[in-house]
């Protein structure tokens, strides 16, 4: 216990002089970082337009309300492909996700040294790379439309949906391959009996999962051009019709928070 | 004499017991993807000429050009990097108090539906959303970008935050309570030691997320790398988007790598 004498009595302390010397320094570490980056990042930045911020705020406030209900006729369309946008691509995801999670799980994998790091590289580039990343890729590869779209949020969710299905894999009880395994039973049937209904709940619960936070992304995927809800929003805010823009945003809103309670009750009831 | 049964044993149904459920659900289910499938329409014709630019794209992932573009990149890369730092740390220092101020056994009824509203908030809005609106306000460039990652930031770590303080032992807090200790010294000696370890390792991860954000905001005029990614894909230069795709992959990764590494130490 770090004991220090003050006038000959000895009080507590917290820490050793050393401990709070060293932490001292972490800290100052910490804050030069951080001066040096903020001046570095506001090297280029105009103050003039920040200080003119708040007034920009209010304009744009004042332009956004109210909202332009009548839109919503004209969103509905949109909104029916963002849905499907999000919906397939999840599938599309878990499609290539399942071979690559059971690769990449250190007890299925056929061999640690070559195809373990292939697939665990596939995940991670999956997960480094955004959605709206690979949507803009995709628009100017195969052209604007919902096919980018799904794709986009497809290969964004392979590394997701196949990193937390690996780590399921591994977390399996062994006891039950060896039981089915003593069976006489072949590899694939070792996988179809003893792990997959090991890991099916938590991948039931992954899926919805994904699905969720797809239906969120793919709002905004139309933003380059990849169809969906988020055209309608890049239309408005190039003609700067900010009714609509907000009008738009009531709907987005709505869609996650709706998609969220869905999914939270999805994996209530499965878990 | 042996009798064969004529029993076969089958699986049982995974998750719906009831036949006439899971037979209309499982078919509600294929009927909406066929439905869904049919909606899209695919221009077969620019998907084939696409093909050629798409093969163009994978050699210049395999052949990535690092330096005809190099002075856009490294800024890109300078905006995006210190754009991440800064937003997390500023992130961090916003979110622990509404982090408090959110979690039940610390803050009084009033201070909590105001910090959770302010976290609802935050979490609703997409950082791209976010993006466009700060852009708009404070003009093109990384501090917008800044802004925007701070702003998503409060969300993000001040719910895991103000979960993680309500999930405490209340014993050591009562037991710091019975000391006499004040309010602040209830945060500093009973809460802080419990919670430090879990702030230092979401900082991290979500130092992380800042910086695979920082990425995406670009395309809307935030500043980073995102900006120059999108410029490279404009102008078709497949094999300079390809450099900058692997170098957010192996910043992702060291990222990912170091975190992780930090965290099994704090723990």
């Amino acid at each position: 216990m770090p004991v220090a004498t003050i006038d000959g009595a000895p009080v507590w302390r917290h820490r050793t002089s050393r401990q709070s010397l060293l932490i001292w320094f972490g800290w100052l570490c910490l804050v030069a970082l951080f001066v040096f980056c903020w001046q570095v990042m506001t090297r280029d930045t105009i103050w003039a337009f920040v200080e003119d911020a708040p007034r920009q705020a209010a304009d744009i406030g004042s332009r956004m309300f109210p909202p332009r209900w009548s839109y919503i006729e004209r969103l509905l369309l949109p909104l029916w492909d963002t849905l499907n946008i999000a919906t397939l691509g999840t599938v599309l995801g878990i499609i290539i996700a399942v071979p690559i999670a059971f690769l990449a799980a250190r007890n299925t994998t056929p061999s640690t040294l070559i195809v373990r790091p292939i697939a665990l590289f596939i995940i991670v580039a999956s997960r480094s790379i955004n959605s709206l990343i690979w949507a803009l890729l995709l628009v100017s590869i195969i052209g604007p439309g919902v096919l980018a779209g799904v794709i986009a949020i497809g290969l964004r969710s392979i590394g997701f949906v196949a990193k937390l299905l690996y780590e399921a894999i591994e977390e399996i009880d062994e006891k039950q391959v060896e039981a089915v395994r003593s069976t006489g039973a072949s590899g694939a049937q070792v996988i179809d009996y003893a792990i997959v209904p090991q890991v099916l709940p938590a991948f039931f619960g992954i899926a919805v999962f994904r699905w969720d936070i797809n239906i969120r992304e793919s709002t905004i995927l139309g933003l380059v051009g990849a169809g969906g809800i988020g055209l309608q929003l890049q239309a408005s805010l190039n003609v700067l019709a900010w009714p609509q823009v907000t009008m738009i945003f009531v709907v987005i809103l709505a869609t996650v928070v709706i998609s969220e309670w869905v999914s939270a009750k999805v994996r209530h009831a499965i878990i | 004499m042996t009798t064969t049964t004529p029993r076969v044993w089958r699986r049982p149904p995974i998750l719906i017991q009831d036949k006439r459920w899971r037979i209309a659900i499982y078919g509600g289910l294929v009927l909406y993807l066929i439905a869904a499938m049919a909606s899209i329409e695919v221009d077969w014709v620019r998907v084939y000429t696409g093909l050629e630019r798409g093969w163009r794209f994978v050699q210049g992932f395999l052949q990535p050009d690092f330096t005809s573009r190099w002075s856009d990149i490294s800024q890109g890369l300078v905006e995006s990097l210190t754009m991440t730092v800064t937003s997390t740390v500023v992130g961090v220092i916003i979110s622990i108090p509404i982090g408090i101020g959110a979690a039940r056994n610390l803050a009084p009824l009033p201070v909590y539906a105001v910090c959770r509203a302010i976290i609802a908030l935050s979490r609703a809005l997409q950082e791209i959303i976010i993006a466009i609106l700060f852009v708009a306000m404070f003009g093109f460039g990384p501090f917008a970008g800044f802004l925007t990652l701070s702003f998503a930031t409060i969300g993000f770590l001040a719910k895991l935050l103000a979960e993680d303080i309500e999930d405490i032992d209340a014993r050591q807090v009562e037991a710091v309570r019975a000391t006499g200790a004040s309010w602040w010294q209830l945060v500093n000696y009973g809460v802080q030691p419990q919670v430090m370890p879990r702030l230092i390792g979401l900082s991290l991860y979500r130092l992380d997320i800042n910086f695979r954000e920082s990425a995406v905001i670009g395309i809307v005029g935030a500043g980073g790398i995102g900006a120059t990614l999108n410029t490279a894909i404009d102008r078709y230069e497949f094999d300079s988007a390809g450099a900058i795709l692997l170098i957010i992959i192996a910043i992702v990764m060291v990222a990912e790598y170091g975190s992780s590494t930090v965290r099994k130490w704090v723990q």
